[in-house]
């Protein structure tokens, strides 16, 4: 019986490197530990709240529908937490909650599972709740509240709305923008560290970045992706800023403000939802950084970054199409004899 | 000029047809399997809006000004009539163009965004120019939507798709989940 045991016979490929999926999955929610750390520290155990929400959401229903390895991947838990991170504080736990079953629910276990969803199940979990629950989501609660504090009706009971109270919501940078003509908007230093209102996760650039940073380090990450965002949005704008400096916000503001950073450095980077190919991937980051000023300066919306990765998300099997390498040695397209 | 490339952006993504709107869906959940045949859907289906939005600017402004009443009607026997009869002259003329684009005409003439079409053209009060100008956008955004469902479908086929969910179900759950990525247009240049 040794024998057999010895002589495997399987398809390629037949040798596995130290790096698997749980490892990546679980490298990804360690890089994310900083960036929870500054939520909880600028928004209280609010932050903890809502991300538990999200991630109990996430798990449970990746559990129900799928054996138990799939869960010990991580791929829920990244899901769960990022849907949180991308949360305002004051959000209810039981809508963050539905977001997260409805992101891996709609968004994953009916495409097949892991690896063969079309759309990032968190930011498809988000765009649900921003569609569903339009008032919560876009209560934004004040910086320097008293730490220990709720930031909002955490604990709503499942199915009642919340409770706002007055004087403790405030605008994010990216309303200030938009709405109040860039007046009082705070300083770059503030929008980097995270000294601003906004969702947990967005508001401290500096952590996102080098959590990001880890990551390509170790080889586990995209880097094209946010590049391109990160150049397109910065060319873009500043052509703006360029034409009208009193009407259009310079390229500072603009990359540090609202969920441009999270969105970039943890959903656009998603091996599933983007490009293969390095050519695809920054097509996919390029449009994403177009669609983001577009929204942001000419759109309805104070902020464009969730629908410009899903859009993106939608043309990523055409770009992978369209960019597909040629194989080695065989002739060019319209060159065949 | 920016009048109309206005009305053309915002036909195609602000108030897409499908997504949007949610007119045109039979095309878009029945034709949307293949890429190419996404493609040629939706040329003959902004063939066919152009010539709508032309019939439509000529009846609101020789016929139908004493007669508003009558409008659905008079739309649905003019399109249909003309398009079968563009339909047999393209056969004639052009069988290479009429393979390309014939069969899928006729499914096309009874459709919903044609008469969504006619009927936003005459309540906006478009001029001619405008009117095409809706046309070609909504034609792009329909073939936009079409293109996008195909290559995506063409992605799922090979997935692990849960039983219950194969075929049908999943292309609700992904014509759902596009039009919730089109909200993010809402608004767009409004201001302008």
């Amino acid at each position: 019986m040794s024998e057999q045991t010895r002589l495997r016979v399987s398809a390629s490929p037949h040798l596995a490197g130290p790096v698997d999926t749980p490892t990546v999955m679980w490298s990804v929610v360690a890089s994310l530990v900083p960036v929870l750390c500054a939520a909880v520290w600028f928004f209280g155990p609010s932050a903890l709240l809502v991300v538990a929400g999200a991630t109990a959401g996430a798990v449970l229903t990746e559990a129900a529908f799928k054996k138990a390895t799939a869960v010990r991947d991580g791929s829920a838990a990244i899901t769960g937490v990022l849907l949180g991170l991308c949360l305002p504080a004051g959000m209810p736990c039981w809508m963050a909650f539905v977001g997260g079953a409805f992101g891996i629910g709609a968004g994953k276990l009916l495409f097949g599972g892991l690896g063969q969803n079309i759309f990032n199940p968190a930011l498809l979990g988000r765009a649900f709740l921003q569609a569903a629950f339009p008032l919560a989501i876009t209560t934004w609660p004040k910086t320097g509240l008293p730490w220990s504090s709720l930031r909002g009706d955490n604990l709503a009971f499942p199915f009642t709305s919340p409770q706002v109270i007055d004087g403790t919501t405030a605008a994010t940078p990216l309303g200030v923008m938009k709405f109040e003509g860039g007046v009082g908007l705070p300083s770059v230093m503030d929008m980097l560290f995270g000294r601003t209102g906004g969702s947990l996760g967005e508001t401290c650039d500096a952590m996102i970045l080098l959590g990001g940073a880890y990551l390509v380090l170790r080889g586990l990450m995209n880097w094209r992706p946010p590049v391109a965002i990160f150049l397109t949005v910065a060319v873009f704008s500043g052509i703006l800023h360029a034409i009208d400096g009193a009407l259009y916000q310079g390229p500072l503001p603009m990359l540090f403000s609202g969920g441009l950073t999270l969105g970039a450095v943890y959903m656009a980077t998603d091996p599933v939802t983007s490009p293969i190919t390095p050519k695809g991937s920054w097509i996919f980051g390029i449009g994403i950084g177009v669609l983001v000023v577009l929204i942001r300066v000419w759109g309805g919306l104070p902020e464009g970054v969730m629908y410009a990765i899903l859009f993106m998300n939608a043309f990523t099997p055409f770009i992978n199409r369209a960019t597909q390498p040629r194989v080695l040695g065989a002739a060019t397209k319209g060159a065949t004899s | 000029m920016s009048g109309l490339v206005w009305i053309f952006v915002s036909a195609m993504f602000v108030s897409n047809f499908t997504l949007a709107m949610f007119l045109g869906l039979c095309a878009f959940l029945g034709v949307s399997g293949k890429i190419a045949t996404a493609l040629r859907m939706g040329a003959a289906d902004t063939f066919v809006l152009v010539l709508t939005s032309l019939a439509v600017w000529f009846l609101n402004k020789f016929v139908l000004a004493e007669a508003p009443y009558l409008r659905v009607i008079a739309f649905i026997v003019v399109i249909a009539g003309l398009v079968q009869i563009v339909e047999m002259i393209i056969k004639k003329a052009s069988p290479t163009l009429f393979r390309e684009l014939g069969i899928y005409l006729p499914l096309i003439t009874t459709n919903c965004a044609v008469l969504g079409l006619a009927m936003i053209q005459t309540n906006k009060g478009y001029t001619l120019g405008e009117g095409v100008a809706f046309a070609l956008g909504g034609g792009a955004g329909l073939t936009l939507a079409l293109v996008l469902m195909a290559s995506i479908r063409e992605e799922v086929e090979l997935a692990d798709v849960p039983e219950f969910a194969r075929g049908v179900g999943l292309v609700f759950i992904i014509a759902g989940s596009l039009s919730l990525a089109f909200m993010g247009f809402a608004g767009l240049f409004s201001a302008a």
